[in-house]
């Protein structure tokens, strides 16, 4: 019937959710001992497609064989029990538990008879110890999952898809939030399990890791399989131009603004927590794109985040057109004229429940307030319609919950929701994590006219191409110092690594 | 370093180090307050308060919460007393039920509990049902279905008396005699600790609990079925309420509709002020007791040195939020 050759065959896969087919006859074969990359733009699939072989969604249609035998997986438990293993996107650590219940959770060691079995503690440790042991990670068993960096989580999820001993493991963006070093870990491993046979699904938004260390790359788009090519055949621009489904000439938009004078002036800045950025300095000039480069821990985030009075300053002073300011709040920065777009758009940027308008509005309702307290609401629409029109933003309706918009139209609603502040410096953290390529392209395009506009511009990005393709100049931190600032035409990738990687 | 070792001392043991000054300072206030007859009063007061504390500990580790549970200590009690009664009692509840073994009547009231449990666990968890509103729900419903009990022929709403003696011996009998009798119902109460706390920390249920409290969906993932666990859990926690409704009949000799109102409540502070997490997850056998000794405690304690029960309220008050407040500072990420 089916190939044995395959350890894993979705055939004809179908999934349909109302009013999307988000799945459309997909096939995949993954061989034993092999890493498999499967890519796609958000909204491609991947991720349906691979909760539906994980039993979180049921498809409407098709057929799963694992080895040649076909498989019924109606939930996580069926899939793990077939050797089916899952790293997920988004990290699923119990915080409050330590880290051997974390790995062994839902299958913990057991003693005792009958329904008087009681969990088995020193078995699980040594069983940690020894999983451990084997993949080079150095965690103690009982530490608390809480307390240990997302990195480290990290890999307890990879030691915990392993532990299963099976035979496919999806990664779903396993590097996420790893360090380079961390990352050459992972592979490590992963080519140890290839060798004792076991099939990876790896998906990732990253062109050089997938280039590495895949096999074989499956290409989705729009629900839809484009097709399988051996990863030997493909380049980076190739497999961008089938996920997009048009060639790319262009990743970045040609920029035209032109840097004049300085308009804010960072001075010797250190956080008030110990590990965190130290004895910052730097100057930024209207119409200027300053980008921040680091690896994950580099302090970044906490330093746009002090500077937009979000977290506390110990010592140094923030100069804005020359006068020293104190910012103690967000409403501060706000008033003199900054504006944050955070990191995490789902936890700290959108409002999932409310509508696109309001979303919008929901930083300037300050200047939609009439003088008897009632918001002016036309022109709140108005204004906040207006904005999000000239951003272009695909909408079904500015009435929509915002929720139901993808990661790119997101993006631009909480763009949106800062240009109507008219703030003069703008603090872009990761502005196009999670965005698929197309939609990546438009944001860069905003970001570049708004800097034509005179609009400062202080952009944190971990992907170097998006890093030296938008910055005027690059300042690269390591652990929470500032190691360098690097005009535009001497930032290289090489650069930005060796600066990054300071010690 | 010292200081900070010492900071981090208080800060994971406040609980009892409050506990412990509650006590001093009532003793330094009053001397008389140190005794084995002080001791044992607030043992046997604290008793029922704990094993319905540790039902609602469960469910709030889950990340859920329960309203009904004094509602179902209430109907519990009902249902026991009513069987229970001595036969030369004038105005039996059933005027023709033979003496039945003790037993029974109290493992029907322990099963009745178990069941509204169940049904609580089949709503948050089969229907999505926020715990709140479930709970919400099954706490009128059951005062509704006690009152219609009570309300039966020949009863008629008329508090239940005349309770058998091996019955109320369950309440207030001990081991023993005299000052260093032990009282039956602390020896229960200390079992059913010791029985959860094995539950907590040495079985799957346990793990599972803390894990769906923690993050549900890493529960579902690693191919938990938290359906069956939630239930389970509600369940337990009912059953727990059905002794206590038992006991409580027991301890005071009789039962009306409106026993164990407002219990939840007590029930529920007593786990936040003892270290459980409102928002599921975490949360300790020896802390939740902890609680319900502070609030036995400062109502003995302060009816004894002679503070007004209006003051008390203010003092409890007090008490649930700073509680609250310094257990956030625990876990709150330091900016």
């Amino acid at each position: 019937m089916t190939d044995r050759k395959y350890a894993l065959e979705m055939k004809e896969i179908s999934k349909e959710f109302p009013g999307v087919k988000a799945l459309d006859g997909v096939t995949l074969q993954v061989r034993p001992g092999t890493v498999h990359a499967l890519m796609g733009e958000n909204g491609a699939g991947k991720s349906t497609l691979m909760k539906c072989l994980f039993g979180i969604y049921k498809p409407d249609g098709g057929e799963i064989f694992l080895h040649g035998q076909k498989a019924e997986i109606n939930n996580s438990s069926d899939a793990l029990g077939l050797g089916v293993s899952m790293i997920h996107q988004e990290l699923h650590p119990v915080p409050f538990r330590n880290v051997m219940e974390n790995i062994w959770l839902g299958r913990f060691p057991l003693m005792g008879w009958g329904p008087f079995k009681l969990v088995d503690h020193k078995k699980m440790y040594r069983n940690t110890e020894e999983l451990f042991k084997q993949l080079d990670i150095d965690i103690s068993p009982d530490t608390l999952v809480g307390k240990l960096s997302v990195s480290k989580i990290q890999s307890i999820e990879i030691a915990k898809a392993v532990s299963f001993r099976s035979q496919i493991i999806v990664m779903d963006e396993p590097t996420s939030s790893l360090t380079s070093v961390e990352v050459e870990h992972l592979f490590r491993i992963i080519n140890d399990l290839k060798k004792r046979g076991v099939a990876i699904i790896y998906i990732s938004h990253k062109m050089e890791e997938i280039l590495r260390i895949s096999d074989d790359v499956t290409i989705m788009r729009d629900g839809k399989k484009i097709g399988t090519w051996p990863a030997a055949e493909m380049t980076t621009d190739l497999i961008i131009s089938k996920m997009v489904g048009r060639d790319l000439t262009q990743r970045f938009p040609d920029r035209h603004n032109v840097p004049t004078g300085v308009i804010m002036k960072v001075d010797n800045l250190t956080s008030s927590q110990q590990k965190s950025f130290k004895n910052i300095s730097f100057e930024l000039r209207k119409g200027e794109i300053l980008g921040i480069g680091g690896l994950v821990g580099a302090q970044r985030t906490e330093l746009v985040e002090a500077l937009f009075g979000l977290r506390d300053i110990q010592t140094g002073s923030i100069s804005i057109h020359g006068k020293e300011v104190r910012i103690k709040s967000p409403g501060d920065a706000k008033r003199h004229g900054l504006a944050l777009l955070t990191e995490e758009r789902r936890t700290t940027g959108i409002f999932p429940v409310l509508s696109v308008h309001e979303n919008a509005a929901i930083a300037n309702m300050d200047r939609y307030v009439r003088p008897y307290l009632l918001i002016d609401d036309r022109r709140k629409k108005e204004e906040a319609n207006n904005m999000v029109g000239k951003l272009r933003t695909k909408t079904p309706s500015p009435k929509t919950l915002i929720m139901n918009l993808s990661g790119g139209n997101q993006q631009k609603v909480l763009l949106a929701r800062w240009l109507l502040t008219e703030p003069e410096i703008l603090l872009l953290d990761e502005p196009t994590r999670g965005i698929d390529v197309g939609a990546k392209y438009e944001i860069y395009s905003i970001i570049a006219d708004l800097a034509q506009q005179g609009k400062s511009i202080i952009m944190i990005s971990s992907e170097m191409p998006e890093l030296l393709g938008m910055s005027d100049r690059v300042m690269v931190m390591s652990e929470g110092r500032l190691t360098g600032i690097l005009e535009g035409d001497q930032a290289s990738e090489e650069e930005v690594m060796r600066l990054a990687a300071q010690h | 370093m010292e200081t900070k070792k010492i900071q981090n001392f208080v800060t994971q043991n406040a609980i009892y180090i409050v506990l412990a000054v509650l006590v001093i300072g009532i003793a330094v206030y009053d001397p008389n307050f140190i005794g084995i007859n002080t001791l044992r009063d607030i043992l046997i007061q604290s008793s029922t308060r704990v094993i319905i504390a540790l039902g609602v500990a469960f469910i709030l580790i889950t990340g859920g919460t329960d309203l009904s549970a004094g509602r179902m200590v209430g109907l519990t009690a009902v249902i026991s007393a009513s069987m229970l009664q001595v036969e030369d009692y004038p105005r039996r509840f059933f005027p023709d039920l033979p003496h039945l073994p003790l037993l029974v009547p109290v493992l029907i009231a322990i099963i009745v509990g178990l069941l509204f449990g169940l049904i609580n666990g089949i709503i948050v968890s089969k229907f999505k049902v926020p715990p709140f509103i479930a709970t919400l729900g099954t706490m009128v419903a059951i005062y509704g279905i006690n009152s219609l009990y009570f309300d039966t022929e020949p009863n008629q709403s008329q508090p239940i008396g005349g309770l058998r003696e091996d019955f109320t011996n369950l309440g207030s009998g001990s081991i023993g005699s005299g000052q260093y009798s032990f009282p039956f119902i602390v020896l229960i109460a200390i079992a059913v600790c010791f029985i959860v706390w094995v539950m907590f920390n040495k079985t799957r249920l346990g793990k599972n609990m803390y894990a769906i409290g923690g993050n549900e969906q890493a529960a579902k993932v690693s191919g938990i079925n938290v359906t069956k666990y939630l239930i389970l859990i509600y369940s337990i926690a009912g059953a727990l309420y059905g002794l206590a409704g038992v006991l409580e009949a027991a301890r005071t000799g009789g039962a009306t509709n409106n026993y164990g109102n407002m219990y939840e409540l007590d029930a529920i502070a007593a786990c936040v002020v003892g270290g459980v997490s409102t928002t599921g997850g975490i949360g300790t056998v020896p802390g939740v007791m902890a609680g319900v000794l502070i609030f036995t405690v400062i109502n003995y304690g302060l009816t004894f040195v002679g503070v007004g029960p209006y003051w008390q309220q203010i003092i409890k008050g007090a008490i649930i939020v700073a509680a609250v407040a310094f257990d956030m500072r625990k876990y709150a990420s330091k900016k």
